[in-house]
């Protein structure tokens, strides 16, 4: 069951060499069954099984709200990736933006544009869901990470994060 | 934040032969681009070559290449073959800085090369290219879907 919206094929990757059936690059909402696939995708990615937050996360995101989005990247009926993001409005004054929480490529897909795609997808539903601007929040010494945002075009936008340490 | 001019040579020169890699333009043909010096221009570009950016190709329809990997290679790598980012060392303190006021003034400005720091290695050339091109129209997201089938099934074989 997908949780909302419809699947995209957005992309043809290659035949298969016994059946010459083209095989596909495949965007779609993240369903149930994923989350434990989820799981396994950031814990390589981050080295930290985080079992508990993504199951609260996953019933936030991909819980059918119109402005919330859990995106799934499958090639050949694999996931090999997610993406995470929500339209927020009018914090820090802002109009509708979109927010890219998370995104993750399975390591062994990297390097051949599957986050473009994602991001892509992502992107279109803040579209539609009536936002203007993208953005997303990074560590400083995040490097890959914020190589990629830039590469799709991010910039440095109008707010800047601050923070202070709590005395005890 | 203000580059030196070997430096802001040295990207002007990484990035146009980075926009067609199998080019070779003559240093002059560079110089001419950008309105620079042709002999600064060549010392900037025997740096580039040492660092494995640039490849000098000699004899007729000789010129330079670019040979490093546009999207990993970023602006801060360029810049720090020419000059650092950021607090330029413990040796060198200025008058001040070690009063009290001058380690809050420290804290400030470290705050912005930081910053400057975190920009300039998240920048690739790629990305920079990008830049340059941002006139043009921007792909539609199902050709860079079709780019990364293309991709994935080149790395399948």
């Amino acid at each position: 069951m997908h949780v909302r919206g419809r699947t995209s094929i957005i992309a043809i990757v290659h035949r298969k060499a016994d059946t010459g059936t083209p095989a596909a690059v495949v965007v779609r909402p993240a369903e149930a069954s994923d989350l434990s696939t989820i799981v396994a995708l950031d814990t390589e990615a981050t080295g930290l099984s985080k079992a508990a937050y993504w199951k609260e996360r996953f019933a936030w995101y991909a819980g059918g709200h119109r402005d919330r989005f859990f995106l799934i990247a499958e090639h050949e009926d694999e996931p090999v990736g997610f993406i995470v993001g929500e339209v927020r409005a009018w914090e820090f004054g802002s109009p509708p933006s979109g927010w890219v929480f998370a995104i993750t490529v399975k390591s062994d897909a990297r390097l051949h544009g599957l986050g473009t795609v994602l991001f892509d997808a992502l992107c279109a539903r803040f579209r539609k869901a009536g936002a203007r601007h993208v953005r997303t929040m990074l560590a400083k010494d995040a490097q890959v990470l914020m190589s990629f945002f830039r590469s799709q075009g991010m910039m440095a936008g109008p707010f800047i994060q601050l923070e202070k340490r709590l005395a005890p | 934040m203000r580059l030196q001019t070997a430096t802001r040579i040295a990207i002007f020169a990484v990035v146009e032969l980075a926009s067609a890699p199998e080019r070779q333009l003559s240093a002059a043909e560079i110089a001419e681009r950008f309105g620079i010096s042709v002999n600064h221009l060549a010392k900037v570009l025997r740096t580039l070559g040492r660092a494995g950016l640039v490849e000098a190709l000699r004899g007729v329809g000789g010129g330079y290449r670019f040979r490093g990997n546009a999207k990993r290679v970023t602006l801060l790598d360029v810049i720090l073959l020419f000059e650092p980012v950021g607090p330029s060392g413990e040796g060198d303190r200025e008058p001040g800085s070690e009063t009290v006021e001058g380690r809050a003034l420290r804290r400030v400005l470290g705050e912005i090369d930081d910053i400057a720091r975190a920009t300039l290695s998240s920048i690739s050339i790629a990305t920079m290219l990008k830049l340059v091109a941002q006139q043009e129209v921007p792909p539609a997201p199902e050709q860079a879907g079709k780019r990364a089938a293309k991709a994935l099934a080149d790395a399948a074989g």
